[in-house]
């Protein structure tokens, strides 16, 4: 049978207000940045939820016999405030009158894309480990942390150096990392923060605890947990996002769908029409937005942010952008991936928009980008050269964090290594 | 005959039993189009299909429980887990059900399946990308665990875990993927499971190993030599169970026991191994049994990562040690 209400059709809710059961209707709708809640911002949303497939999804049976009604139904709204090209889709968020906290959002993407391109190279000529690109994604870092205060708690998966840096990690750090130090992880600023997190899926239930233990306190502090698209498949996100819901935790998590998982795009990991539309399942209010729109991301990560702190539970944002890089420098995303795909990402980069955005504001000028760009590399060599310069750790390192205190048998074995490591 | 790598090799051996039995599937991360991280699947969805050769969604608990549904339905999958470092998620499945349907069903179903993964450290990869985690396995009753060292050993024992009638966890130590070329003929012959490859005879020293440390390990038994030691290396392959009877021959010939493993010492396979070897020819042992392994620490990022790997010094020293020098 035939649905009796045309799914699509959706009203444009407010997050936090947006994600309603009700079990009154006769029929459900899920709408994402393809339906009508995403028309206002069609053209700056179009390659972004291009990608997003749409499979139909099949109209529940109707019973011949006995009761049958509908008891809930659903909405993802999307949201977005600039254009591809940088031009406001509507009235701004209030904080878009602050124009230094603009410009330092500016700086920092640019600051990411400039360390990446050089992290890249480092790796191509043999002084970097494998290093995860985060070309493209800097709107969605930089929104967050721009979002974020300094108390609350961040749990990255790899990618997100906007964030970090935003937060106070050095470059050096983010070097030492990717070049197989562990002193890569010490984050004097926001030493609350965890590390990168590269078993997939996994930093969300410690996410989950996180904020939990904030709850027990009742402390005003929230957790972000940043997950990409393909981690939406493991157990553990379902894991973590249930409890969120349940206990109506202070969690924010941002689904950062840049399209791929490695070589597999979303439409290969799920039959869902948005990742948003996850926490649904979970209780959880859900919105998607132009990830490659920084204004945005800050705007709703922010409205986010302060309703866990004032106890309003927890939020799922999917951040839609693309990957514009390889999946890390041992990839060839050539493999699996057009041309014409990645041109077409290209157009709806988020740098490029926010200096628009700026420059038609006359808060940003070529001087400006100049003096910016000579800054970075000044930088990210004095980062590079200080990281080239630092001696590897001694083979005590490997003992020394094993447990709070060294045992006799581990004493003993790093003894050994010593006497190999003096002998080599 | 071509030469080839090991991971072209266990290619060939995906491919040879895919044409030769039609209810092979592969599965995985990125194992189609992209045909795998190491390209150990790379070519297989273009030959024979997307039906046969699948991508999963991004979890690993599912690519294991998944390959038990499937093998208990008579499909024989062979499903790639990325990194031997992302089983966890697996491992509920794993070892509640992969290594026990059989028992608890008394035999009524079964899941033949294999599951592959790079195995061990050396290649400079991310946090996580190194981990050796055989004894793991190898613990739980119901599994076979499988490690093959060379283009030969990885063709012919790929074909027989594809047809053993028992799960079996496939390591492949990511430092031989490509570390040397073989001439391997396409012919669809297994090797024996259950059973050590003896890789150089000796009469002083059983040195007993698997994965990439044969390589080091076979180095040392050649310096050895030069210092009047004979050394027999054996490469016990097959981790569960194990082919006990070959290096307690081999004991008892040179009365010398050293192992050598790149997963941490505490509780590790060599344990086993030297246990049993105290169990049944403790007289014939002419000094204590020695092992040479990666500490009890977590696997360092890579810039101390042959510090914590067996090297040739260590090797070469657990040699003279049992030799009682
Ligand atoms: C548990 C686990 N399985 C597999 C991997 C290997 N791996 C690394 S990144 C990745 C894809 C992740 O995709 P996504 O979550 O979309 O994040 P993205 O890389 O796109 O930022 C995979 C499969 C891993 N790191 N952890
Ligand atoms: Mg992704």
């Amino acid at each position: 049978m035939d649905r009796s209400v045309d799914p699509e059709i959706a009203a444009h809710h407010k997050p936090g207000t947006s994600t309603t059961g009700d079990g009154a209707e006769d029929s459900a709708a899920v709408t994402g940045a393809d339906g009508a809640a995403a028309s206002a911002a069609a053209s700056a949303a179009a390659s972004a939820a291009a990608a997003i497939p749409a499979p139909a999804i099949p109209a529940p049976a109707m019973p011949a016999a006995g009761e049958a009604r509908v008891v809930a139904r659903f909405e993802i709204p999307y949201r977005a405030c600039l254009d591809r090209d940088g031009r406001p889709l509507g009235p701004l968020p209030s904080f878009a009158s602050d124009v230094e906290l603009l410009r330092r959002m500016y700086r920092t993407m640019v600051r990411a894309r400039t360390f990446d391109a050089k992290a890249v190279n480092l790796q191509r000529t043999g002084k970097l480990g494998t290093y995860p690109s985060c070309l493209g994604q800097e709107a969605t870092h930089v929104g967050v942390g721009a979002a974020m205060h300094p108390e609350d708690v961040l749990f990255t998966v790899y990618r997100e150096i906007g964030t970090k840096f935003w937060r106070g990690v050095e470059l050096y750090s983010v070097l030492m990392y990717w070049g197989g130090d562990e002193r890569g992880t010490i984050y004097t600023r926001n030493p609350q923060d965890f590390p990168f997190c590269v078993p997939i899926g996994s930093q969300l239930p410690q996410a989950a605890g996180a904020a939990f233990a904030m709850q027990i306190r009742a402390e005003r502090r929230c957790t972000l947990a940043f997950v990409g698209d393909g981690g939406t498949s493991q157990g553990a996100f379902y894991e973590a996002i249930n409890m969120a819901g349940a206990k109506a935790l202070p969690l924010v998590c941002v689904i950062v769908n840049n399209r791929y998982a490695i070589s597999v795009p979303v439409s290969q990991q799920t039959a869902a029409r948005t990742l948003a539309q996850k926490a649904i399942a979970a209780g959880i209010p859900a919105v998607q937005i132009d990830g490659n729109d920084a204004l945005i991301v800050r705007q709703v990560v922010g409205e986010a942010l302060a309703r866990a702190r004032a106890g309003g539970g927890p939020t799922i944002i999917e951040a839609l952008t693309y990957r514009l890089g390889d999946h890390t420098t041992s990839d060839d995303a050539t493999r699996y991936r057009s041309r014409e795909e990645v041109d077409d990402a290209w157009r709806a980069e988020p740098i490029a928009r926010l200096r628009n955005f700026l420059t038609a504001r006359g808060a940003w000028n070529d001087t400006e980008e100049e003096a910016l760009k000579r800054a970075c590399a000044e930088e990210i060599d004095a980062a590079v050269k200080q990281y080239l310069a630092t001696p590897k750790q001694s083979t005590d390192s490997m003992f020394d964090y094993v447990l709070a205190e060294l045992t006799p048998a581990l004493r003993a074995q790093r003894d050994e290594a010593r006497r190999y490591a003096q002998r080599s | 005959m071509a030469k080839m790598t090991m991971v072209e090799a266990i290619n060939m051996a995906h491919a040879w039993e895919m044409a030769h039995d039609p209810d092979v599937v592969v599965l995985g991360e990125d194992v189609g189009t992209n045909g795998g991280v190491f390209r150990a699947t790379v070519g297989l969805q273009q030959r024979f299909g997307a039906t046969r050769v699948q991508d999963t969604p991004l979890a690993e608990g599912l690519i294991a429980g998944a390959a038990i549904g499937l093998a208990a339905q008579g499909i024989k999958p062979v499903a790639e887990i990325q990194f031997m470092g992302f089983i966890y998620p697996a491992m509920d499945q794993i070892a509640s059900h992969m290594a026990r349907l059989r028992n608890r069903t008394r035999g009524r179903l079964t899941c033949p399946l294999v599951l592959r993964m790079p195995h061990g450290g050396g290649i400079h990869a991310p946090e996580h990308h190194s981990e050796s985690l055989e004894a793991l396995l190898c613990h739980h009753a119901g599994l076979r665990v499988v490690c093959p060292t060379s283009p030969l050993r990885a063709y012919g024992l790929l074909l027989a875990s594809i047809r053993c009638p028992d799960p079996v966890i496939f390591l492949e130590p990511v430092r031989l993927y490509r570390f040397m070329k073989q001439e391997v003929e396409d012919n669809g012959e297994a090797l024996p499971l259950e059973h050590c490859f003896v890789l150089r005879e000796g009469a002083d020293v059983t040195l007993v190993t698997w994965g990439a440390t044969t390589v080091e390990s076979l180095k040392a038994a050649e310096q050895a030599a030069a210092e009047g030691i004979s050394c027999e290396v054996i490469d016990v392959a097959s981790l569960a169970p194990i082919d006990h009877e070959t290096i307690l021959d081999s004991v008892v010939k040179t009365g010398r026991l050293l192992i050598v493993h790149e997963a941490a010492r505490n509780c590790g396979v060599g344990a086993e191994i030297a246990a049993t070897v105290a169990e049944q020819a403790l007289y014939d042992l002419l000094t204590p049994v020695r092992r040479v392994t990666g500490y009890d620490t977590i696997m360092p990022f890579y810039r101390l990562e042959h510090d914590y790997i067996p090297s040739l010094a260590r090797i070469l020293d657990g040699i003279r040690a049992v030799m009682g020098d």
